[in-house]
């Protein structure tokens, strides 16, 4: 197999070297880090006064983490480290309680998360001569414009068709021969399954590769997948808080995804004591990105579960690989790619004057696609006797939802006294899908 | 002018209309006219009763979920357009009817209808005006 690589010296740099880079960049993020409000308060409070008191990467784990609670709270500027006028793009995804999280970034930035975007495209063999059909949504999602400028810096012919309308999609597929799909796998599933009333049969399409990923997927889904469209699927990891996807890649072996050491520091720790668990031992992933000054984010508890390989891989590449996501150590639903916490959901309905205080969240599948039923109870005394208010108030939640999580769920009103009573989060949240 | 129907919300349940029933049953309640609107998820069932009152409260101890909602009852000759003719007159006025269904028994050879209209006033207003027989509260209870 003939290995492509986007940077060859750094992608196959020792580990030594890669060690290196990452003191040299770390310092230079510290340095970013006391310019913001958050930061320029953390830091000193654990004894680190300046970027000069990083003198070795050990000294990164003085560093407290950072939770995506801390990101909320800094909302909108407490973690920007330059003047507005330096920022080229921010990036919002919903908080867990309606305030929302925020990245932002300068052009140098941007430059660097589109290499390492070019370089994880490159390490699945594809190049200038593929067409990528970026299927991810477009707008405030990171998975959308990261991958398609990472993908216009390579040289492919990008259609950036964004997610939703299967027609279309497959159309697009046929006519502008696509090579290569960026896509949730549950909707490449779903797409599969509308081919025969389409008439598009799997022969009129060029389909080689598929990146999948914004959602936790099983071997036997990737295996399904790739035995469905006769194509390649490499797995691919990002989150919005670290730039969107890009992070860490499946390169051409698919054995488990390559992070990016020389951008970001990767820690796998216990999520109940905060301590570094053994490599090959299963943990939440700790991030510290290295590639972005103008909002510096340093040890932030992604919450996604996996572990790290450290043998080599064939490929060549030096960077260590992580399994695929086995799990949250919080209580975050991923509903078709879109990140959902209960308690945004609760949020919305607390306010629902029609509606009492019981309430479960069924997440469910639906052929290959997610189905989020949200479950309430009627509060009778708000009852006026016609089918039409409850029509109304279905249709009430569902529309205050939509503006909440993005995504409309199906409404259940139940009689007063028939839901599980709340004796803790577990009850409220029914998730029927395949476990990993 | 206006008589009291019942909305119960039941959720698409096996044998909650049975329980509904039986309740009032066992309160000794007459159902004297009935409807169900249905839908994918719930059902709203709409009953005239002999005792309204009685049966809101066996509701609300129950946990049933019930409304009190004016309707108006007319009498209808039970001939052939005897409720076209009543439905010419609301349409001439402009009387919106949101929906109408049967009572499940006839006092002499008229037959008996129940209208929920979005304006109970005007349409009583109407009716009256245009001599249609409305069946008062206490003749439901005597039914």
């Amino acid at each position: 197999m003939e290995i492509r690589y986007w940077n060859k010296e750094v992608e196959t740099a020792s580990p030594e070297r890669i060690k290196e880079i990452q003191l040299e960049r770390l310092k230079k993020i510290v340095a970013a880090a006391f310019k913001t409000q958050f930061y320029s308060k953390r830091l000193p409070a654990v004894g680190i006064n300046s970027p000069d008191d990083i003198k070795s990467l050990d000294d990164l784990r003085r560093i407290p983490f950072t939770m995506k609670d801390d990101l909320r709270q800094s909302y909108p500027k407490g973690l920007l480290a330059v003047d507005t006028s330096e920022v080229v793009r921010i990036h919002t995804s919903s908080g867990t309680t309606g305030i929302p999280t925020v990245i932002y970034l300068s052009a140098n930035d941007l430059n660097a998360a589109t290499d390492l975007m070019a370089r994880s495209i490159t390490c699945t063999g594809a190049d200038k001569t593929d067409i990528l059909q970026n299927m991810m949504s477009y707008g405030m999602f990171t998975g959308g414009l990261c991958m398609h400028y990472g993908a216009e810096r390579v040289g492919m012919m990008v259609i950036p068709a964004a997610s939703g309308n299967t027609k279309r999609q497959v159309q697009l597929m046929k006519d502008f021969r696509t090579t290569v799909l960026h896509v949730t796998p549950s909707y490449l599933l779903h797409i599969h399954s509308k081919l025969p009333e389409l008439g598009i049969p799997l022969k009129d399409l060029a389909l080689k590769k598929a990146f999948i990923g914004a959602e936790p997927h099983s071997e036997n889904t990737r295996k399904k997948l790739e035995s469905l469209y006769n194509i390649d699927a490499y797995n691919s990891y990002g989150l919005s808080e670290m730039n969107g996807p890009g992070i860490a890649f499946e390169c051409q072996y698919k054995k488990d995804l390559h992070f990016w050491e020389d951008s970001y520091i990767v820690e796998i720790i216990n999520p109940k004591t905060g301590e570094l668990v053994k490599d090959g031992e299963q943990g939440e992933v700790v991030l510290t990105n290295l590639i972005r000054s103008a909002m510096p984010l340093m040890r932030y508890r992604t919450r996604d579960l996996a572990y790290l390989h450290t043998e080599p891989c064939e490929c060549g590449r030096t960077h260590r690989r992580m399994s695929r996501i086995m799990g949250r150590s919080d209580d975050m639903l991923i509903i078709n790619g879109v990140n959902v916490f209960p308690s945004q959901i609760e949020e919305v309905i607390m306010r629902v004057p029609e509606v009492g205080t019981n309430y479960q969240i069924l997440v469910e599948k639906q052929g290959a696609l997610d189905r989020l039923v949200v479950k309430v109870e009627l509060y009778p005394k708000m009852f006026l006797g016609e089918a039409k208010q409850i029509e109304q108030v279905k249709a009430r939640i569902s529309d205050e939802l939509k503006a909440s999580i993005t995504i409309k769920p199906a409404i259940e009103l139940h009689e007063q006294g028939t839901l599980p009573v709340s004796e803790g989060k577990a009850v409220r949240v029914v998730d029927t899908r395949e476990k990993l | 002018m206006k008589i009291k129907q019942i909305s119960v919300f039941l959720e698409n349940r096996k044998g909650r209309l049975y329980d509904v029933c039986s309740l009032l049953g066992k309160n000794n309640i007459n159902i004297r006219a009935l409807n169900v609107a249905e839908t994918e998820s719930f059902g709203i069932l709409r009953i005239v009763v002999n005792k309204p009152e009685a049966a809101m409260d066996a509701f609300n101890e129950a946990g049933i979920v019930a409304r009190l909602t004016d309707v108006i009852a007319v009498e209808v000759e039970d001939k052939p357009g005897g409720l076209a003719d009543i439905l010419k007159v609301l349409s001439d006025e402009d009387v919106n009817i949101e929906y109408m269904y049967g009572f499940v028994e006839k006092s002499s050879d008229k037959a008996l209808m129940v209208f929920r209209f979005d304006d109970v006033e005007k349409a009583a207003e109407v009716l009256t005006k245009h001599n249609v027989k409305i069946v008062q509260e206490q003749g439901v209870r005597e039914l």
